[in-house]
């Protein structure tokens, strides 16, 4: 699938996010001023070479394959193929804490260190799990786990956050629907040089 | 030594010159030159490997070790990157050890998320789709043949220095312990400017995923408007390719924004109208604030700046002159001042600030300083071309919180103790 245009999307970041990035001072000018705009150097990418490589997934579900996968499904891969790094329940580790909310979903981290972040409380979309864990995980053998292992997995971590029932099944259409409680946490950076220390 | 036995260092002449040389030891007498003839007996390309102990007690009385295709540094010398045991892979940079801006390549700190990965560079393309006219394929060969361009800037994990912020840390802690996650190169690339107008970005064109092909497929969400600032897709690190921890064959270069922004092993960049939200955005690289909310693409690195010399665990032998002397950046343009304390931040002094000064680059800084011989606190500060002063961590922690994460710039100090002992921190 090409994607040449994505449509704006309510995920999209306040616009400030992206004026505060702008003043371009020009250094990627090119360095003749009859430089063309093309050289024609490289080669047109196919379809191909393009669906190969394009696998990312954005908040609105863009890029979600086909397939789905359950929370018990999820479960029973989680305890083969997860629990050894992340404990049996998400939050025991050794590595990363998956697992966890914090009363009335508040958002303490920056001045309370008795709270890890989590999916649970931390994260602020679903889809980014999709994402990683086909990305990367598991940490000895990235890139191993099929589509539906993949949204079984999805959807045992959502449960175990306490983020979808027991029963619920992700796939394209579902896993973008689920709102996380962060989601609305994430804010521009306002640090702009200058005498203010933000 | 006659003319004609002048040793012969054009490539091309190789065999000759060896002949040369060895006619030249065979006639000459005496037990120096037997005792080379002896050591070049290897062979030529491995050339005996002079140890301390070897070490000649008059080296103008021995000839010296011949020329060889790859220098090492001294034997004397063993500077060395400290390696955590993060799953991912952490090196931090001997700061102490270092003179001027530049960090040896083999020296620059890594993080890196799944290890290094091995690529052979004519396997290796960039794709560059989405929101293009034409999405294209570029081959290593293809982006060197673009005009490039060549700078020399700092990059800084976002994370560098955390020990110094949330914690009360050892007072036996090196600058390599404490903030050795920061290294500068001279970086040589396309400029991603270059690339875009090859591919034709669309008007609506606002982000672009940067995604490395290492094992954890590393990708970040950059604004375009970096890229026709000054993003460069780099292949040359000081002079040569750069290194396999550093990305080989090409990474991503935002200069001045925090390292796990500049994609190492770059293979594609997706072109869009907004962020992709991935975990290293999200989950990680956001940066909790007090009032309950999370800045998020928060890039660019602040002004920062450390005392490397004197420092733990180095000792000041006696009371008298010593050079204070560290290192300054700011992601945000060049290094403007800095000062230096040497009563614990009373009285500050503006240090000389060595040249080249260049932006978004480490700068060196030198202040002469009379010891008497009692307690003192070293400590210097930052101000960079926008003004921006290197903040106490009170004042940091006041904006964002106690245990904000990331960007952790804060005034650093030394406490030298009248015995000459230089610790980490004020009143260590
Ligand atoms: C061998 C150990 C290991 C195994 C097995 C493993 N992980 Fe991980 N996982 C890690 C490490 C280490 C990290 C942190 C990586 C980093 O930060 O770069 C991580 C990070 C994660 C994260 C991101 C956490 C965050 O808050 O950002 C998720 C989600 C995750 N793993 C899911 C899984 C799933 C699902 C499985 C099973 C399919 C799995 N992991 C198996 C070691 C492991």
């Amino acid at each position: 699938m090409v994607r040449l245009r994505r449509t704006f999307s309510k995920y999209a970041l306040p616009a400030a996010a992206v004026v505060m990035l702008g003043c371009a001072s020009g250094q990627g000018e090119s360095p003749r001023h009859d430089a063309p705009d093309s050289f024609g150097f490289g080669q047109l990418a196919t379809d191909d070479d393009i669906r190969a490589l394009d696998i990312d997934i954005m908040p609105d579900g863009t890029g979600l394959p086909p397939g789905s996968g359950s929370v018990e499904h999820g479960q029973r891969i989680y305890a083969a193929k997860c629990a050894s790094c992340h404990g049996p329940t998400g939050v025991e580790g050794p590595y990363d804490v998956l697992v966890g909310r914090i009363p009335n979903d508040e958002f303490p981290f920056a001045n309370d260190r008795s709270f890890r972040s989590t999916i649970g409380n931390y994260w602020p979309y679903a889809t980014t799990l999709y994402d990683y864990i086909y990305r990367t995980m598991p940490f000895e053998a990235p890139g191993s786990l099929a589509t539906d292992e993949i949204y079984s997995l999805v959807a045992a971590l959502l449960f175990m956050n306490d983020l979808v029932p027991a029963d619920a099944v992700m796939d394209a259409e579902t896993l973008p629907q689920v709102v996380m409680p962060s989601r609305d946490r994430f804010v521009a950076d306002n640090r702009r040089g200058g005498p203010e220390i933000r | 030594m006659s003319k004609r036995d002048t040793p012969d260092t054009d490539e091309g002449n190789v065999r000759k010159s060896k002949i040369t040389r060895r006619s030249l030891l065979a006639g000459a007498a005496g037990a120096a030159g037997a005792a080379i003839l002896k050591n070049s007996t290897a062979t030529a390309d491995e050339p005996p490997t002079p140890s301390p102990q070897q070490a000649s007690p008059d080296p103008t009385k021995a000839y010296g070790r011949p020329a060889t295709p790859v220098g090492a540094r001294s034997t004397f010398e063993r500077p060395e990157r400290s390696v955590s045991n993060s799953p991912g892979g952490v090196s931090r940079t001997p700061l102490q050890d270092l003179n001027g801006m530049i960090t040896p390549s083999d020296l620059h700190f890594e993080r890196h998320h799944a290890g290094v990965p091995r690529i052979d560079p004519a396997d290796y393309s960039l794709l560059i789709h989405g929101m293009v006219e034409r999405p294209m394929k570029f081959s290593l060969d293809d982006l060197k043949r673009f005009p490039s361009r060549t700078q020399i800037c700092f990059i800084e994990c976002a994370g560098n220095g955390g020990a110094a912020y949330t914690t009360t840390p050892n007072p036996q802690r090196s600058p390599q312990q404490v903030d050795g996650l920061v290294s500068t190169s001279e970086w040589t690339g396309v400029p991603l400017a270059t690339l875009f107008r090859e591919v034709g970005l669309s008007d609506d064109a606002s982000w672009f995923l940067a995604e490395g092909m290492d094992a954890s497929v590393m990708t970040r969400s950059i604004p375009t408007d970096k890229a026709w600032d000054d993003a460069l897709i780099a292949y040359g690190q000081n002079g040569e390719a750069i290194r396999p921890e550093q990305g080989y064959p090409a990474r991503l270069l935002l200069p001045g924004w925090e390292g796990n922004a500049n994609v190492k092993w770059i293979r594609r960049i997706d072109v869009s109208d907004r962020p992709f939200m991935t975990r290293w955005e999200t989950s990680k690289y956001s940066d909790p604030l007090a009032d309950g909310t999370a800045r998020i693409f928060s890039f660019t690195m602040d002004a920062k700046s450390l005392i490397t010399s004197p420092c733990y665990p180095s000792v000041l032998r006696a009371p008298g002159w010593w050079q204070i002397s560290g290192v300054a950046w700011s992601g945000r343009g060049k290094i403007d001042r800095v000062d230096v304390s040497t009563d614990g931040g009373q009285r500050w002094e503006p240090a000389e600030l060595e040249d080249p000064v260049l932006p978004k680059c480490q700068t060196r800084f030198r202040y002469l300083w009379n010891w008497s011989g009692d307690e003192a606190v070293l400590m210097s500060r930052a101000v960079d071309e926008t003004g921006y002063v290197q903040p106490t961590v009170e004042q940091v922690q006041q904006a964002r919180g106690v245990f904000s994460r990331y960007h952790y710039n804060s005034i650093r100090a030394w406490t030298v103790k009248p015995d000459g002992a230089v610790l980490f921190g004020a009143g260590a």
